[in-house]
């Protein structure tokens, strides 16, 4: 069997995807630019603007001239291989073996796969089909070596299609350019009045390699299918999933816990032989009647102790409708990380906030009552006491560039919302000397402040507050604050009690 | 002679009976240190850890001053490191706050539930867990038969709970080893102008194996200081005298 090879060729990749997620784009014209020496250069061109007469490396200076109202996005370069690589991963539909042909394409190595299709015409059809349905914009060529394949998408005519054993009839026709060579090289093939293969595809070897480079040759010789070309083919990531079949179905809790046992021993070996803990499982049970029961659990950190895992879905195992009896279970990891072993500790000391049974009890309170509820702070950069402080990222997140504030005193037990209260208070910037909370009337004996926090306005509008501690004749502690100048308009409010 | 012996069998014994009870010092002299007078009051004389205390308060204000007194106790528990876990239903505390008595706030984590039913749930979880220092939980009420569950979780781990308990309905006894109420004092006045360091009067109601009693103490530079009254009874003296 010969081999065979589909060469994909996105012209308007990145402006493809533009327009996917910005669908207005679509009817206008687009380009994407970035800096290259000093100046702004046209990346990519969407239909629209080539039809226009914009091109790739044109000043967009030059583009704005032509075109007004173009519309310009930067251009991320890193976004054409981040694409080609979801395109290829998605790709494995057709073929086993895809690889990137970095900038704009995919290179297909499909020999014996386009029979299953019900021929190449339909197998061509199909991908261009399926890929002008996810919104990119194609031209797919086939041949029997990849040059060929690759000339064709680019610079063929209609039908893509190269027969068997017809290399040479197809490359008659192409430009230089189609053979993939240096820019230098095909500038000067264009001087000597060589615009097409055929013209000096017969040409003596020596005097072609004399002229322009062994280069030349490799690439006339990979086309024609004398040397041999490889793909480095795009590997799916396989997926932390676990199966278990049953010949008889289970429809008791105790096959089930077996089961998920059974299970959660096989990926927790394979986690470990990768150095890998887990985040998210899912454990699903298809039932003879073809509905599938599913639970899922999260951790904090990275786990791969079968005991806790099991712990975690214990919780929710009753929550399984096993009905007329289960007969596969899947365990699924969708979420993984590094996990290295950590060196274990002689003594039982506690490990602070890095000890895993620590972590093991947030998992199983997390389970419980919701992730929602568990809640760690880490100190933020705002004065405004309601934004002092956020809600940190993990478990284990440190301290690094902002520490919690000392020098203001705040008090332990704050409001939700600060409450309005009566004041009476002695203008302009004086304590107040009474306060009525709640119905009783507090008399101030002693008084600290004002500490004035402003208002963030890059956040939020609205009056500045003025911050006082206070305490009354008996001893109780207050935070009460005005909100706005004493000589316009302005409310008091009490905010938290002090210990 | 007899009586000598007599009373040092009588010591010995009653340390045995308080090991069987599950009762353990603290270890480090320090935490005997930060409570200095009240101290006298806990058996062998070291505040008891490894087991459950609870607080009650009355108002918002009571709260802050029980809230208070036990951050300061927990930053003796926490000096070396180590994790502590504030389970509420109605959470008021305000994290940044802690840093006053001493502690990490970003070492403490929050548990914020919906039912009191959960708080008791998850403290139960929680004071299993050896690897945390202590654990504080805000409940209303507190059965008998609740709290000596927790003191049973506890006597495994030696983790400390905290029960704060605001506007409780029904005080009944509890398996807790020790019964507290924290209120707020003035603060004692110096010279200076504004509010001095937060004072409370500390009330142990209720100890199993020691002395109940009262105390007037406030928090100042990082530990708990008796309150002085004296310095000002003096200067007023003096005043009049003048």
């Amino acid at each position: 069997m010969s081999a065979r090879f589909v060469s994909i060729w996105f012209p308007h990749l990145s402006t493809d995807w533009f327009s996917l997620r910005q669908p207005h784009l679509k009817k206008l014209p687009f380009v994407l630019r970035t800096s290259s020496h000093g100046r702004m250069v046209i990346t990519s061109t969407n239909v629209v603007a080539e039809q226009k007469g914009i091109s790739k490396g044109m000043p967009l200076a030059d583009a704005k001239a032509i075109i007004p109202e173009l519309e310009i996005i930067d251009d991320q370069s890193d976004l054409p291989l981040k694409l080609l690589n979801r395109l290829a991963e998605w790709c494995i539909r057709f073929t086993p073996i895809v690889g990137i042909d970095s900038p704009d394409g995919l290179l297909l190595d499909v020999s014996g796969c386009p029979h299953l299709w019900g021929g190449e015409e339909d197998y061509l059809a199909d991908i261009v089909k399926k890929l002008q349905n996810r919104g990119y914009d194609v031209r797919v060529a086939i041949a029997d070596t990849i040059g060929i394949a690759w000339g064709m998408a680019r610079f063929g005519k209609e039908p893509l299609i190269v027969e068997k054993e017809a290399n040479l009839e197809a490359l008659l026709f192409l430009p230089p350019e189609a053979l993939r060579l240096e820019s230098e090289t095909i500038d000067r093939l264009h001087k000597l009045g060589l615009h097409e293969i055929g013209q000096f595809i017969n040409m003596p070897r020596p005097s072609l390699r004399r002229r322009f480079g062994p280069q030349f040759i490799s690439q006339l010789d990979k086309a024609l299918g004398y040397q041999i070309e490889m793909i480095t083919p795009v590997q799916p990531i396989e997926p932390y999933q676990e199966r278990l079949p049953c010949i008889e179905s289970i429809a008791t809790l105790t096959g089930i816990e077996i089961a998920l046992k059974e299970l959660l021993k096989k990926l927790c070996l394979r986690l470990v032989q990768e150095q890998k803990g887990l985040r998210t499982a899912q454990f699903k049970c298809y039932r003879v009647d073809g509905k599938v029961e599913q639970i899922a659990i999260e951790t904090n950190s990275p786990s791969l102790s079968m005991e806790h895992l099991f712990k975690l879905f214990e919780i929710k195992l009753s929550s399984i409708e096993p009905d007329l009896g289960i007969e596969l279970f899947v365990l699924e990891a969708p979420k993984v990380e590094d996990h290295l072993p950590k060196q274990k500790k002689l003594w039982d000391a506690s490990g602070g906030l890095e000890d895993e049974r620590l972590a093991e009890l947030i998992d199983k309170l997390s389970v419980k009552f919701g992730k929602e509820c568990i809640n760690r702070y880490v100190p933020d950069e705002h004065y405004w006491p309601e934004r002092s402080f956020k809600p940190a990222s993990s478990l284990q997140e440190k301290l690094t560039t902002f520490f919690w504030c000392e020098d203001k005193l705040r008090p332990l037990q704050v409001l939700k919302d600060p409450e309005s209260i009566v004041v009476a208070a002695p203008i302009p910037d004086y304590p107040p000397m009474l306060f009525r909370y709640k119905g009783k009337v507090h008399k101030i004996i002693k008084a600290d402040g004002p500490e004035r926090i402003e208002q963030e306005w890059w956040i939020q509008q609205g009056q500045h507050r003025d911050y006082y501690h206070v305490e009354d004749e008996e001893g109780r502690r207050y935070w009460l604050f005005r909100l706005g100048h004493y000589d316009q308009t302005f409310q008091w409010f009490i905010h938290g009690f002090f210990s | 002679m007899l009586l000598v012996e007599k009373a040092k069998l009588i010591g010995e014994l009653q340390g045995s009976i308080l090991r069987m009870q599950g009762l353990k010092s603290l270890g480090s002299p320090a935490a005997e240190v930060g409570l200095g007078a009240i101290n006298n009051a806990f058996p062998n004389a070291t505040f008891p850890v490894g087991c459950i205390h609870e607080f009650i308060s009355a108002s918002n204000e009571d709260t802050a001053s029980t809230s208070g007194f036990v951050s300061g106790l927990l930053s003796l528990l926490m000096k070396d490191g180590g994790t502590g876990l504030w389970i509420s239903a109605s959470r008021t505390l305000f994290p940044p706050a802690l840093k006053h008595f001493g502690l990490q706030p970003d070492h403490f984590i929050f548990i914020d539930l919906k039912k009191e039913k959960e708080v008791l749930e998850a403290m139960d979880e929680a004071l299993k867990c050896a690897a945390i220092n202590a654990v504080i939980g805000e409940v209303k009420d507190l059965s008998f038969t609740a709290s000596r569950r927790l003191q049973l979780a506890v006597e495994q781990s030696q983790v400390t709970g905290f029960i704060l308990r605001q506007n409780s309905r029904n005080l009944g006894t509890t398996a807790c080893i020790s019964r507290w109420k924290i209120s707020h004092l003035s603060s004692e006045s110096i010279d200076l102008p504004g509010v001095g360091f937060p004072a409370w009067r500390v009330e142990l109601l209720k100890i199993r194996n020691g002395k109940p009693g009262s105390w007037d103490i406030q928090w100042k530079d990082g530990r708990f200081v008796p309150l002085q009254k004296f310095p000002l009874f003096i200067e007023q003296q003096k005043q009049k005298a003048g």
